[in-house]
């Protein structure tokens, strides 16, 4: 492949991710999502900021990474689930979520732009993740592997194509942020 | 041309759609999704590997992510910049330690919102590696790659967070 040796390239990955870090916070930061209130009103579903740009992310970055899978140039990475693993743990994060006011990107974009108290909050994270990494061992045995998932991604879950997955899930998400505009939400 | 990097924001379906460019160039270039919650399980296992490198060294966990210095950990570094860079041109960077929503709430004390900034950081820590990602991980990265997990995560990161929202702050929904 083509970037095989760019991305078996220890130093240039490291230049790399810190450059798709600059452009996420930039971008992070100029779509408001670093402040507190912006993150408190979606959970409390007064502004829809954080859903209109993960939900454009999702349809914009979806068409492309597919794209480029069929074209043979990239593949993709997603990981088995759990009832266990997946709903629990995110049921834990989004109580995180709604406590802390931001998550791990946006919090240290939030730092970025100044807000000290999402600076306490990446310590609390990393703090957090310190502790889960001292429960695997025993979570692994007793929680995260219960109720796994039929399949890893929804084509194979439903049975339908990719392809067709692709545009179902393209026009869902354009007529759902069409109707958000439409209301005015 | 300037003028788009001086404003104070953007449209969210602009932003929305630049993240998803950016994530093609993580696939082809990294080949990797872009998730920001690893990084923080490598920085907890550095302040493990310096009380104890040893011990550290045998934890399951940081054999599945080795503790150290890479793309995912630059990655937040980059946001830190980044954020700055942009709220920097756009003059709206100013220091605070009480967002106004919470002030208005629960008052203007620094120390309680550190203690609960840490405590909220502290359950999304667990939250995030436990679900394994989060709110770009599975929410934007996984999601879009029609990850069966990622979507059953975003959806729980969602009801347990509006939930927990509406306690703190009161449902504003009849």
């Amino acid at each position: 492949m083509a970037f095989e040796n760019l991305r078996s390239n220890a130093r240039a990955q490291i230049l790399l991710g810190l450059l798709s870090g600059i452009v996420f916070g930039f971008l992070l930061q100029k779509g408001g999502v670093t402040e507190y209130e912006v993150i408190l009103g979606q959970l409390l579903l007064t502004d829809f900021t954080v859903v209109k740009i993960m939900l454009s992310a999702i349809i914009v970055g979806m068409i492309g990474v597919f794209l480029m899978k069929w074209a043979g140039i990239a593949s993709l990475h997603t990981r088995a689930g759990s009832i266990g693993a997946t709903v629990i743990g995110g049921l834990i994060f989004g109580a995180g979520f709604a406590v802390l006011g931001y998550c791990p990107g946006t919090a240290a974009g939030a730092f970025g732009s100044g807000a000290l108290d999402a600076a306490i909050g990446m310590i609390g994270i990393a703090i957090g993740a310190g502790i889960f990494a001292r429960l695997y061992p025993s979570l692994d045995r007793s929680i995260l592997n219960r109720g796994p998932f039929p399949a890893e991604t929804i084509p194979e879950l439903i049975g339908m194509r990719q392809g067709s997955v692709v545009i179902v899930v393209a026009v869902l998400i354009a007529c759902l942020l069409y109707f958000f505009e439409v209301l005015g939400i | 041309m300037i003028e788009w990097f001086t404003m104070a924001s953007w449209s969210p379906y602009i932003v929305g759609a630049a993240i998803g460019v950016l994530i093609w160039t993580t696939f082809l270039l990294s080949d990797r999704p872009l998730g920001c919650s690893t990084a923080y399980a490598k920085t907890a296992g550095m302040m493990e590997s310096a009380i104890s490198r040893e011990k550290a060294g045998k934890m399951p966990y940081y054999r599945k992510f080795p503790p150290r210095v890479d793309w995912q950990w630059m990655l937040v570094i980059g946001v830190i910049i980044g954020a700055f860079l942009s709220a920097y041109l756009s003059g709206t960077f100013s220091l605070l330690v009480v967002p106004p929503l919470f002030a208005e709430t629960f008052g203007t004390n620094m120390a309680l919102r550190s203690a609960v900034a840490l405590f909220g950081g502290v359950l999304m820590g667990i939250g995030a590696r436990w679900a394994g990602g989060c709110t770009s991980g599975h929410g934007i990265s996984g999601a879009l790659q029609l990850s069966v997990a990622s979507w059953v995560a975003a959806i729980c990161f969602f009801a347990g967070g509006i939930l927990v929202a509406g306690l703190i702050y009161g449902f504003s929904f009849p």
